[in-house]
């Protein structure tokens, strides 16, 4: 049964702040959004608030249509922040594989193995090397990894293509429609445009925000 | 001035990595060869001596322990002389050789130690006392093994050469300090107590097989030092291509 | 789970981990005691298994503060706040790869510092067992501490200082074990007792609290 994802009138704090309010949409599998402002316009803290790792103000994050029932949306995520959650001391595959079996596979799809999903991001073969040694778009890369060896239906995605050459660029949007395709969904903050065809919602940086174009 | 330099590039030519590493290759056998050798006689005579009168075979752990307790102290100096190479002269081997030698003195200091315990169960009825000199032995012990946490602490070898080089010397130049001050604590507080090992002339019936001991110990030294520099050489060298490795990976996409 | 443990226990052996550096501290301050009190074997052996309590107390808290807060700095502990697995049994796993990593060694270290320490075969014992089934208690604690301070730039001090006054119950029943053993007319087995419960206590109340903090910590 394919899912879909619905946000209503979700607004968030941080500190005494209101970032944003009155924030909805409805992914269905397949869609994509795309989230763009300026800087400081709250694209960060709404990905937070999807991923569940901040407490919204008001409104709700559902995810429908997922079997088994899920104790938290959040479970059905992927979430791709700043920093890449990959330790420098240890080996890429050790990373990657700790991952895969600390996340598991949410239901209705699995993971790929480590080695094809390093080779599906173009490094396959460095695998065995530790994560310290790879340069900064190496690293961004092999964290995308994460992405492929445990399966979650929903990948939310924060300026996930900061640190890449525009070949790595390609590969990846090529990554993000096979997920759709296959009935995912997948939300990113980004400046640059992603290369698949998504929905707009552009946060304006001022409380009363978010249009979706 | 211009001499000097001259001598200093001569020296840091004999020092190339590269022309180490064949050295030691073919040096690294006839030192081995040797070592078991001079351990096979030293051993031996060890063994056939008398035992002494006092002390009964245990006598026969000084063979050991004061070759290790005194390879503890050579090892340091070693590693000082190192770290003077690593700051004065920036010699590409000296920090390699601090790297390798700092394992091999923690090993030889542990063993004076242990042998030292040993040999003082049966002769003062406990494992360990407070005497100035273990003390000061127990202290370069723990300087060793502080010494390898920071070396395995940093991941930049150029970097931790640099930095260990100077806790070294620091340490050197502190070794009398606390020799003298642990010696003056010492007496301070129990005066009578104070043992002391060979406080009369070694009897020659045990100084041939302690010299030969002594000769044995350190060529073993040398021959593990060049072997872990070696290795170390060889690890960087690993370190080096695994990094090109990574640069390289990737690019055709 | 185990992959979970068993990543922690790497990252602790490689470079720049931190279980030879607990260690290491634990001799380093068993050793400076005599220079303060002096070389007298009587006197050492009387206080021992307290110094190496206290050692094992401090060499514990070295690390604590690293538990959550390398987590937090490289992204991991988001990933882990979202996961289907309950918070809990991520840190308690965390918890126990942290005492197998820091505390294990201690453990294994005492009985040469109690030989430093003159103390007798029985002393050395009692001590190391008190040890054993007293130090994971430590751990737990200080997850807590650590879970609060994790926001904090420099935590590391603060975690000690919030952990050391909650260890207080575990040094009293740990060291009135270890002497307990030496000293005839005291029992052993209750202190050793009321030292295990304690330690089954805080394993409980230690990763439900840090829980508790890392959620609300996130932002």
């Amino acid at each position: 049964m394919p899912i879909s994802l619905a946000v209503e009138d979700l607004s968030a704090k941080r500190g005494e702040d209101l970032i944003f309010h009155d924030i909805s949409f409805v992914l269905e599998a397949g869609q994509a959004l795309i989230v763009t402002g300026p800087n400081g316009s709250g694209k960060s803290t709404l990905l937070r608030v999807l991923a569940g790792l901040l407490a919204a103000e008001t409104g709700k994050v559902q995810i429908k249509g997922a079997v088994p029932d899920i104790g938290h949306p959040r479970e059905l995520c992927h979430y791709l922040g700043h920093h890449n959650a990959m330790k420098r001391e240890l080996t890429v595959q050790e990373n990657l594989s700790f991952w895969k079996s600390f996340m598991g596979d949410s239901a209705g799809g699995s993971g790929i193995g480590i080695e094809a999903a390093t080779e599906a991001l173009g490094l396959g073969g460095i695998s065995h090397l530790p994560f310290g040694y790879l340069s900064a778009g190496q690293q961004r890369r092999m964290a995308m990894a994460k992405l492929l060896v445990a399966y979650r239906p929903v990948w939310i995605l924060d300026e996930p293509t900061a640190a890449l050459d525009a070949a790595a660029d390609r590969l990846f949007a090529g990554l993000v429609e096979r997920h759709l395709r296959t009935g995912g969904i997948a939300i990113a903050a980004t400046h640059q445009p992603l290369g698949v065809a998504a929905q707009e919602l552009r946060m304006t940086g001022f409380a009363g925000v978010g249009d979706v174009v | 001035m211009s001499e000097n330099s001259l001598a200093i590039r001569k020296f840091s030519d004999l020092a190339n990595p590269t022309r180490f590493l064949a050295l030691a290759g073919r040096v690294l056998p006839w030192f081995a060869g040797l070592t078991v050798l001079l351990f096979a006689i030293g051993l031996y005579l060890s063994f056939t001596t008398e035992g002494d009168y006092q002390q009964g075979e245990t006598v026969r752990i000084m063979y050991v322990h004061v070759p290790a307790a005194w390879l503890s102290m050579m090892c340091y100096s070693v590693m000082a002389l190192s770290a003077l190479g690593t700051l004065v002269w920036r010699h590409p081997l000296a920090d390699v050789a601090v790297r390798a030698a700092a394992p091999i003195g923690a090993s030889f200091t542990f063993l004076a130690l242990v042998t030292g315990s040993l040999w003082g169960k049966p002769m003062w009825g406990t494992w360990w006392v407070w005497d100035a000199r273990l003390t000061s032995v127990f202290v370069l012990f723990l300087m060793y093994l502080g010494l390898i946490a920071l070396n395995r602490a940093m991941d930049e070898p150029g970097k931790a050469a640099k930095v260990s080089a100077v806790l070294i010397l620091v340490g050197f130049v502190n070794i009398p300090i606390i020799k003298f001050s642990v010696e003056w604590w010492n007496t301070l507080h129990q005066p009578a107590s104070v043992l002391r090992l060979g406080g009369s002339a070694i009897d020659p019936e045990f100084l041939a097989p302690l010299l030969v001991m002594a000769v044995a110990f350190t060529m073993l030294f040398f021959t593990l030092h060049i072997a872990a520099m070696r290795n170390e050489i060889w690890r960087r060298r690993v370190t080096s291509m695994r990094r090109q490795a990574a640069r390289s990976a990737g690019r055709e996409v | 789970m185990i992959a979970l443990f068993l990543r922690d226990l790497k990252l602790a052996m490689r470079a720049g981990g931190g279980a030879l550096i607990g260690v290491l501290f634990f001799m380093t301050v068993v050793a400076v005691v005599p220079f303060a009190v002096g070389p007298d074997l009587n006197l050492l052996s009387r206080i021992g298994p307290a110094i190496l309590w206290i050692g094992a107390l401090l060499a514990s808290l070295l690390g604590l503060d690293r538990l959550f807060q390398a987590e937090r700095e490289d992204g991991s502990l988001d990933l882990m706040l979202m996961q289907e697995m309950p918070l809990v049994l991520t840190v308690l796993v965390k918890c126990l790869a942290h005492w197998a990593a820091t505390g294990l060694p201690l453990v294994i270290a005492a009985p040469l510092l109690g030989l430093f320490m003159n103390m007798s075969e029985i002393a050395i014992g009692a001590t190391m067992l008190t040890l054993l089934v007293g130090t994971p208690a430590i751990t737990f604690i200080g997850a807590s501490g650590a879970a609060v301070a994790v926001t904090l730039p420099r935590g590391g001090l603060l975690v000690s200082i919030l952990v050391l006054p909650l260890a207080i119950p575990v040094l009293i029943f740990g060291v009135s074990a270890a002497y307990a053993a030496v000293h005839d007319p005291a029992p052993f087995l209750p202190p050793l007792l009321i030292l295990i419960a304690i330690t089954l206590f805080f394993a409980v109340i230690g990763p439900l609290a840090a829980a508790l903090a890392l959620r609300s910590a996130s932002d």
